[in-house]
């Protein structure tokens, strides 16, 4: 079906047990994306795929480029150039709604939470649920209990334990607890692709092994998840396959058993090249 | 989830003790319209004490017709500045639907529903007028309506002539929201029951709706709102076209409370909508409020205004004790964000 050719993959750096991944096409694909802000060069003409069941991790420095990679593949930026496909089909997203009704959950890295509003109406906010009957029909009557219900579900199915009464104001959370309630809003309803933007900058030591956790059940259970960190660590534990980004460009991709920790940090940085490093 | 072991750090630190003061300020924090209805309580009973006309049911009767173009105007004031927008050209777009629907009205000129309907039309798209400027051109709101405030006050003057339009010119439809009923002295006008609906069904609307959700999250950070998927620019010109419609309604209300269709009816309508949604609790920064809340406040705003007069005080210390009165729902609303969980 889809007539978009594949970004080369070094196979013989993907462990056996997770090759089958790269068998089918990827869910989904950058090509040449650029993006500029005024003078600022935001992209410089980027490529990624991304498969089903597989987590992509997305490292650089501050300013490389990757949350505005991230937001031209969710519909937040439009980008000026390149085409963007989601399952062999090309895409135009206009708005993050757009991404999202397609099946692409996002947790930004400023989260996207409404301070004021409760904690389930953050996580049902853009995909209210309304009564059934005439009630919902004709008055377009939320069903606001119905929503608190299956909020306070899904927080609990996906273990977060840090947030418990799902009618309280998101204003009165601290940091982590509003990165836990942004990450489980994306956990809960991304039925393709989740991209989470450093989801695990504001947390401790155990909601950071919760959301890592969460990252691969959402792997196991068949999704692509993009993850931007700046905790190697964690992106060693966690990823697939590692996309390296650098003054707006990609340096290379590789996976935590072609390269360490400080490979990719020199690559990051520009001290070493993908081929050097090899 | 039913170990006690794993207690979050988070359910703990909310089952600390709070302060007297502190749980005031939670209170009013999930309850913005509590420290109003306080207020105007008080100042019932103040004025009870006072003057033995206040609490009287023609007293009442004459409050409430009083309050009513204010609070009906008031409704659309909110919904801008839950948005963390402000509307200055409220008078004014009030004024022209007014003169507008009289105008085509008088003597016979096109029926009274008619004239009605094209009267409340123009205040629609005087609203939409202010939506497309602030969503499609991104102007702040205070310039736009700065804007259109002369605007739409130099049309209907021009349109008018500057000429009142007496009621007697007018066909019945017009004048009817000033008609009423009586439950002995109490009366009601039919003004005072529309504003009423305007409340229940705006009310519904803002607590029970997606729409009114995202009027809440727009205001309070809209870019977030967008990322989450709200239709922002959609909502923003919603909510100046929504205002709109309900200044035009505004506008029928005062033909039947004022006896006339006057240009310089209400001058300070403004300032007193504004006030009015300000010290009902909701937040000049948007995306906090209740209508309630506006409800009580344009009801304490008129019962300063009519229970000093009742007392004999002058017309300048009202305007003093209405200043005096905004400036401290400000100070309020501030100490109330600061809340803690
Ligand atoms: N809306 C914008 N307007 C102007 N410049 C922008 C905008 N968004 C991003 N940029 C610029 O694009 C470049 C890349 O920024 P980006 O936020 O993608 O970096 P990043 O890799 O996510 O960094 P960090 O690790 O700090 O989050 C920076 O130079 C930034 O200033
Ligand atoms: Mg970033």
């Amino acid at each position: 079906m889809s007539t978009i050719e594949r970004l080369p993959l070094t196979h013989d750096a993907i462990p056996d047990d997770r090759r089958h991944i790269y068998d089918a096409d990827p869910v989904l694909t950058a090509r040449d994306i650029g993006i500029s802000f005024g003078r600022v060069i935001g992209l410089d003409g980027v490529s990624l795929d991304l498969y089903k069941g597989e987590v992509l991790a997305v490292i650089g420095d501050n300013g490389a480029g990757k949350s505005t990679l991230i937001k031209c593949l969710t519909g937040a930026y439009l980008p000026d150039s390149g085409a963007i496909h989601l399952e062999g089909k090309r895409v135009h997203f206009r708005r993050p709604q757009d991404a999202r009704d397609a099946g692409i959950e996002t947790v930004y890295q400023q989260l996207a939470v409404i301070p004021a509003l409760d904690i389930a109406s953050n996580l049902y906010l853009g995909r209210e649920e309304r009564r059934s009957g005439i009630l919902g029909s004709v008055f377009r009557m939320l069903d606001k209990g119905g929503m608190e219900k299956r909020a306070g579900q899904s927080v609990q199915d996906l273990g977060i334990q840090t947030i418990q009464n799902m009618s309280q104001a998101v204003e009165t959370l601290s940091g982590g607890q509003r990165q836990a309630v942004a990450v489980a809003r994306a956990a809960a309803f991304g039925s393709k692709v989740v991209v989470l933007d450093e989801p695990t900058a504001a947390l401790g030591v155990k909601e950071s092994g919760m959301v890592l956790q969460m990252v691969k059940q959402l792997r196991d259970s068949g999704l692509a998840v993009i993850l931007i960190s700046h905790n190697m660590p964690h992106v060693w534990e966690v990823a697939d396959r590692i996309h390296i980004q650098r003054l707006g460009g990609c340096a290379g991709v590789i996976t935590p058993t072609s390269h360490d920790m400080g490979e990719g940090v020199a690559i990051m940085t520009g001290a070493k090249t993908v081929e050097d490093a090899a | 989830m039913s170990s006690t072991s794993t207690t979050s750090a988070a359910a703990e630190f909310s089952r600390r003790r709070q302060t007297p003061l502190q749980q005031v300020q939670h209170q009013l924090h999930g309850r913005p319209w509590l420290s109003p209805l306080f207020l105007l309580l008080v100042a019932f009973v103040a004025f009870f004490i006072s003057t033995p006309t206040f609490l009287t049911p023609s007293s009442m009767g004459i409050l409430l017709q009083q309050t009513a173009v204010v609070a009906a105007l008031a409704v659309g004031q909110t919904l801008i500045i839950l948005t963390a927008g402000i509307d200055l050209s409220v008078g004014a777009v009030m004024v022209l639907s007014m003169m507008v629907m009289a105008s085509l009205a008088q003597d016979g000129g096109m029926p009274g529903l008619l004239a009605l309907i094209i009267g409340v039309a123009f205040a629609t798209i005087a609203g939409l007028l202010n939506g497309i400027l602030v969503t499609r051109i991104n102007l702040p709101p205070f310039i736009v309506t700065l804007g259109t405030l002369s605007i739409f006050t130099a049309i209907a003057l021009l349109y008018s002539g500057g000429a009142s339009i007496q009621a007697s010119h007018l066909p019945r439809l017009l004048n009817v929201l000033g008609e009423g009923f009586g439950i002995g002295a109490f009366r009601l006008t039919w003004g005072i029951v529309v504003v009423v609906l305007i409340y229940a069904v705006m009310a519904f609307v803002l607590s029970q709706t997606a729409w009114g959700r995202y009027v809440y999250a727009v205001g309070d950070d809209a870019e977030s709102a967008r990322l989450s998927g709200v239709p922002s620019r959609r909502i923003l010109l919603g909510v100046y076209t929504v205002a709109g419609l309900i200044y035009g309604i505004a506008a029928w209300i005062l033909i039947g409370r004022a006896g006339a269709a006057t240009p310089n009816a209400i001058p300070d309508a403004n300032l007193a909508s504004i006030t009015a949604v300000v010290i009902g609790g909701t937040s000049l920064f948007g995306g906090r409020g209740r209508l309630i809340g506006t409800l009580i406040g344009a009801l304490i705003v008129q019962t300063f205004a009519f229970g000093l007069s009742q007392l004999g005080v002058d017309q300048q210390w009202r305007v003093l004790a209405t200043g005096v009165l905004v400036i401290i729902a400000v100070a309020i609303d501030q100490w109330i964000r600061k809340v803690k969980a």
